[in-house]
């Protein structure tokens, strides 16, 4: 069996989302990646990608079409290559959920998306429900497209391997959407994704300013920010901060909680992390069911305080 | 122009989902069932733009159980024009749904469809893309903000790093992320003409479309539960327990 990996190439690098969907591909067989991106990226990209152990070979596709990641050059290029390959997989990022499903159509195969553990190479478990159960599932199509809910895979190493590289001629196609701008929050921090540590705040932040008491704590602790749906969407935050069912899934390794009170959605984003503390002034807030660790009171006396423990 | 609006009925957003006992699906007798929220942000998107004089018929549409009439005539009390039900016994895959929606909007000739960008029970987030494809027409997903320029869209979508913005001509897939709008509630009076707009009932096989899965569930399952953990007194207790218990700082 061979699997080929949409990998997202973002400035040259290849992120550590991609490196836990090329994980889970790797359990069902030879694995081929996949970089795409614009003439000024491609080179830098395809070296990084090749650097990571245990593929078979990196195969690059560059042009202005592909500068953006936009879906239907992704899925016309998936189509052309699907031939090759048993299963496609990508990880369920923005790029891999818009792209897999169009592809999918196009190749007449119902795409399974979050796969969260890889039974044997026809039987995917992925959540439904914002997590609330997992369905095991097995398709019958002859060819399988995945999307990786990365949190539940340990990444492969960036570093170790020198795969071959090999340009690959795109099909023609004339998309009709096209790139105008985009609005990238910048941050220092670590992405969410990525983090070993996560400082996450909710309603209990009150507003965009109290929202910032987090940010001596996450410099502290070298964390990500993360944020509940109510943050984001009081404008405390920008939306890529959010994690929950439609934000970021993520499983860092300490999750610290600050006023979020634990809805459902933003449990199913965060409940696989390792340990969890929750900071709330509720003390019947369901986030302290899922808490190793819970400390009532009031975040804006605690936080701080935390911060100075730190030293 | 004309919008063509898919929605699902699913369990109420909430509710707590449970597992039944014989692994074989979730318990629904006497749940609440409501139009998936997505759907919601889709419908009032659509009525948005009929109020700013871009769209003029707004079609909606479900596929499913004969209940699902009713998750349609909300849409109608909302302001939709008129509704079609394919019904089919149980709730088809995204692809076997993408399939029908083709016929459908080769028969409606809208100029927009807008979507969910998904259902909150399945979490599939595959049927837009999946129609988008198959229609040949350009996609934008997890949409933020959607204005009409010139002949074609300008839309923002929500990605990972933040958000970009597209341009695509029409006709084209729009899917509604959560923060596109915040839908508005039907009025009694709306509730009432509601019940005398147009619904059409057709049947997924008169349209000729194989619903047979191409996943078949072997088992549903609750996840892992995680339990509580212990409360801590001080800040200096939880930096200890950190330290020396969960050794994670």
């Amino acid at each position: 069996m061979t699997a080929l990996v949409l990998l997202d190439a973002e400035d040259g690098a290849i992120p550590q989302t991609s490196r836990s969907a090329i994980a889970a591909a790797a359990r069902l067989g030879d694995v081929d990646v996949l970089v795409t991106g614009g003439p000024e990226t491609i080179e830098a990209a395809a070296a990084s990608a090749a650097k990571i152990p245990g593929i078979r070979k990196v195969r690059t596709v560059s042009g202005e079409d592909f500068a953006h990641a936009l879906a239907e050059p992704l899925a016309a290029l998936l189509v052309a290559l699907a031939p090759e390959y048993d299963h496609i997989v990508a990880a369920a990022t923005a790029i891999g959920k818009n792209a897999l499903p169009r592809a999918a159509a196009l190749l007449d195969v119902q795409v399974i998306p979050d796969v969260m553990e890889i039974r044997d190479a026809e039987t995917f478990v992925r959540p439904i429900f914002a997590g609330n159960a997992l369905v095991t599932l097995r398709s019958s199509d002859a060819k399988k497209l995945l999307t990786i809910r990365t949190a539940s895979f340990d990444p492969v190493p960036a570093e170790g391997g020198t795969a071959p590289i090999e340009t690959v001629t795109p099909p023609a196609c004339r998309s009709k959407s096209h790139f105008v701008s985009a609005e990238h929050s910048s941050t220092e921090r670590p992405q969410l994704e990525a983090a070993r540590i996560i400082v996450s705040g909710g309603r209990g932040l009150q507003s965009a300013e109290g929202f910032k008491i987090l940010e001596p704590l996450a410099d502290k602790l070298g964390a990500a920010i993360g944020a509940s749906r109510v943050a984001v969407d009081s404008g405390f935050v920008p939306n890529d901060y959010q994690v929950g069912q439609t934000g970021k899934i993520v499983a860092p390794d300490l999750y610290i909680a600050c006023g979020i009170s634990g809805a459902i959605q933003h449990l199913a984003g965060m409940k696989d992390s390792k340990v969890i503390v929750a900071i709330n002034k509720d003390e019947e807030a369901p986030i302290f069911q899922v808490a190793d660790y819970g400390l009532v009171g009031d975040l804006f006396q605690i936080v701080p305080a935390l911060t100075e423990a730190l030293g | 122009m004309k919008i063509l609006v898919p929605i699902k009925r699913v369990i109420d957003y909430n509710v707590k989902v449970r597992v039944r006992r014989d692994g074989g699906g979730v318990e629904t007798a006497g749940v609440k069932m409501s139009m998936n929220p997505f759907d919601e942000i889709a419908v009032e998107e659509a009525l948005r733009l009929r109020e700013k004089g871009i769209a003029s018929d707004i079609v909606v549409v479900s596929i499913g159980v004969p209940q699902a009439a009713d998750t349609l005539r909300t849409a109608l009390a909302m302001g939709a024009d008129r509704a079609i039900l394919v019904q089919s016994e149980e709730s088809p895959e995204p692809l076997a749904v993408a399939k029908i929606l083709k016929i459908l909007v080769e028969r409606e000739n809208p100029d927009l469809v807008i979507l969910g960008k998904q259902a909150i029970d399945d979490d599939m987030n595959a049927t837009g893309q999946m129609l988008a494809g198959l229609l040949d027409w350009p996609q934008a997903t997890f949409a933020s903000r959607v204005e009409k320029t010139g002949d074609g869209l300008t839309v923002s979508r929500e990605v990972d790093g933040g958000s970009e913005t597209l341009s695509l001509t029409l006709p084209a897939i729009v899917t509604a992320d959560l923060r596109l709008n915040e839908p508005r509630y039907a009025s009694l009076p709306n509730i009432m003409k509601a019940k005398k707009k147009p619904l059409e009932t057709l049947s997924a096989a008169d349209l000729g479309i194989d619903l047979t899965r191409r996943l078949t569930t072997l088992s549903i399952a609750e996840p892992p539960t995680r339990k509580a953990g212990i409360k801590v007194g001080s800040v200096a207790e939880l930096v200890e327990k950190l330290r020396n218990e969960a050794k994670v700082i």
